[in-house]
């Protein structure tokens, strides 16, 4: 854009400025210096010579253009605001459904459910590892009979559910196409996601059951029944959002994502499947932290990097197989028990960077989480904060505001740099589910949570509340009280569910699934016969776990 | 100080599977000096117990972030008492609500660490505690 002459000229102000600079840096040196997780130094400033060279059309392009840095749409948050989606869940279906019946009518745009830990890894209530666990952080569904109660009185034509389901993951979807089906709502219709993002459990999350290999083929399994039979249905969620909460930075957050998303691509095709049947049915879940310049551009580079991957790795055709569709959760892991309602400022702020980052919905984070499962109140005060951002501070009437910022440009090209070389590495080991088995990615991720924990002891972080401005006198809030009979109830229903239905066809539907484990049919149609003949969750898991064997972790400590 | 090591167990129990901050203070104990015996996920109370008296450890280190806290750390410090161990003690870190907190130190537990607790503070109250 400048010209030779105008470029010198620019040079030799910059000079003088550098100069002035320093001589102010001498006699009022800056605070300490400034730098990102990964290790980036930052600069004062930015400027236009940071962008020298820079190729518009290659990096940024348009909104809905690739590389899709801008964003995917053209009219972005213009058009339609991102599905505001609480993900919630606690003790039974029935109280679950009113809280979900209650977002709805604050205004909720989508559902997202959270299961207990007992469903997410395959038990049934009154298995002997559940004690303890069940209903608590999210609703126990044992069988088809808790998701109709679940789904109660809300319209599956009407709203798109998210289920943060992983190893199962068949098994809940399989729920609740019948229970959309008793509803009358043909599949086509039928809108929403599972996580069914096993990769990642086994570096991050832990909700593992099966060994990878098995769970690969249960992925690639819905993957293909679903192109056919729900095509609107969003797969699986490849989820980096655990991976940071586990302590990675944001490099890593993208480039482990990235790396499993890759094998999933790979073990499709693998399968026989062409790229643009699938690819674009793969959603993405990430995590707003708070760097709030950093988050940003994370986002960004992640786009443009999985168009790039999509287009020149994967030879996608179809635009939908390029462009990275992605949820947001803020940061968990960055709520404090220590005066806890500084909670809603970081949500906000971590909310904020996941709207300019364009993100395609979004989950708000109660200021209570640090201590409990959130209260009503928290979550309505969270959900508000979306809707301050939304409709009242004017951060969606612009698409991409921040696109050529330098800064902002600056960071997105060096996020892209650095992930562009961790998928390198991961390549080189021969695949993230090498990598996984090799404990590489672990080791990664366990020495940033360790360098961020002491860095916060030594106060070279600073965290609000708990290394500054701390108080001895902390107010107590209002936090959720669980019931604790919601357990037993469970258990009684679970057991009258196996008394009622019809045995016989309970029996010929699991030995069918074990026949069609061992072998290599799809196994989707027979998890759906099972689940509409009320098999348990438990029971079709059992099953599966028989042929499949189970995930034993490995202590890489 | 003591010549010997001190022996700390570092454990998840019950299906919980959010392992950072444990892992962080298992860490932070080895590099404190500590010999550290880390379980990993999905421990049930019974399997804690049995490897901590196998390991001759004088702390037991709890994670649990899934609520099930209540159910799950009592019968540990119970079945420790039944089996003459009542001098291994018992650390719990994770989401506890304050009230919870209360009624586990009541049963037996030595100390409980919420998030933001510092790995610093962990260490002194082992060592305070055993010295």
């Amino acid at each position: 854009m400048y010209d030779n002459e105008n470029k010198e000229m620019l040079y030799e102000a910059k000079k003088a400025w550098l100069e002035k600079l320093n001589k102010v840096k001498e006699k009022h040196p800056e605070r300490k210096t400034f730098k990102l997780e990964s290790d980036l130094e930052l600069e004062g400033v930015y400027d236009l010579l940071d962008m020298e060279n820079y190729d518009y059309m290659d990096k940024l392009n348009w909104p809905g253009e690739y590389p899709y840095t801008r964003g995917i749409q053209p009219t972005m948050y213009r058009g339609r605001l991102w599905t505001m989606r609480q993900y919630a869940g606690f003790g039974s279906a029935e109280e679950t459904n009113e809280r979900f019946r209650y977002l709805l009518d604050q205004g909720q745009t989508g559902l997202s459910v959270a299961f207990d830990l007992p469903t997410q890894i395959g038990y049934d209530s009154d298995h002997p590892l559940a004690r303890g666990e069940v209903g608590k952080v999210g609703v126990a569904i044992d069988s088809l009979a808790d998701m109709e109660i679940l789904m109660d009185k809300i319209p599956l034509d009407q709203v798109s559910t998210s289920m943060t389901i992983n190893s199962p993951a068949a098994v809940l979807l399989a729920m609740y196409m019948a229970v959309a089906e008793k509803q009358g709502i043909p599949m086509d219709q039928i809108n929403g996601t599972i996580q069914n993002d096993i990769l990642k459990e086994y570096v991050a999350r832990g909700t593992y059951i099966f060994p990878p290999r098995e769970s690969m083929r249960l992925i690639v399994d819905i993957f293909a029944y679903a192109g056919e039979n729900i095509p609107t249905w969003n797969t699986i969620s490849i989820s980096g959002y655990h991976i940071r909460e586990a302590g990675s930075t944001a490099v890593q957050e993208v480039a482990f994502t990235l790396s499993n998303a890759i094998a999933y691509v790979e073990a499709a095709i693998k399968a026989g499947m062409d790229v643009d049947m699938f690819a674009p049915r793969l959603s993405f879940f990430f995590n707003a932290h708070s760097n709030f310049f950093e988050e940003i551009a994370k986002f960004r580079a992640a786009r443009r990097i999985w168009a790039r991957l999509m287009k020149e790795r994967f030879k996608a055709k179809n635009p939908r197989s390029l462009m990275l569709r992605f949820h947001t959760q803020t940061a968990g892991s960055t709520l404090t028990a220590q005066q806890p309602d500084i909670n809603i400022m970081r949500v906000a702020f971590q909310a904020l960077s996941a709207v300019l980052g364009g993100t395609q919905s979004l989950h708000t984070n109660s200021r209570d989480e640090a201590l409990a499962l959130p209260s009503e109140h928290s979550v309505l005060l969270a959900l508000r904060t979306q809707q301050v951002i939304g409709y009242e501070i004017g951060a969606t009437d612009t698409v991409d505001p921040l696109g050529g910022s330098y800064f902002v440009e600056t960071l997105t090209d060096h996020i892209e740099q650095e992930v562009w070389s961790y998928i390198d590495k991961i390549d080189e080991i021969g695949g993230a589910v090498e990598a996984i088995e090799n404990g590489f990615i672990q080791k990664e991720i366990q020495s940033s949570a360790y360098r961020y924990q002491k860095e916060v002891e030594s106060a070279e972080h600073i965290v609000v509340g708990v290394n500054k401005f701390t108080t001895s006198s902390e107010q107590p809030i209002d936090l959720l009280k669980m019931d604790p009979a919601t357990s037993q109830r469970q258990v009684e229903r679970l057991k009258e569910v196996r008394l009622r239905r019809n045995q016989g066809k309970v029996a010929e539907s699991l030995q069918e699934l074990r026949r069609a484990a061992q072998g290599s049919d799809n196994l989707m149609p027979y998890i759906l016969t099972a689940v509409k003949a009320y098999a348990t969750l438990g029971e079709i898991c059992g099953v599966l776990r028989d042929v499949f064997g189970e995930y034993q972790q490995q202590i890489n400590f | 100080m003591a010549d010997k090591p001190l022996r700390v167990l570092v454990g998840k129990i019950g299906l919980d599977g959010h392992d950072r901050g444990a892992k962080v203070v298992a860490q932070a104990l080895r590099d404190a000096g500590m010999e550290v015996i880390y379980t990993g996920l999905r421990q049930t109370p019974e399997q804690i117990v049995e490897t901590a008296l196998q390991e001759d450890v004088q702390v037991i280190g709890l994670s649990i972030l899934s609520g099930a806290h209540m159910q799950l750390i009592p019968p540990i410090v119970e079945m420790l008492r039944e089996q003459d161990s009542s001098d291994i003690i018992v650390v719990v870190g994770g989401i506890i609500p304050r009230e919870d907190i209360t009624y586990l130190k009541e049963h037996g537990v030595a100390e409980v660490f919420t998030p933001g607790s510092s790995t610093e503070d962990i260490i002194g109250f082992i060592k305070r505690k055993l010295n």
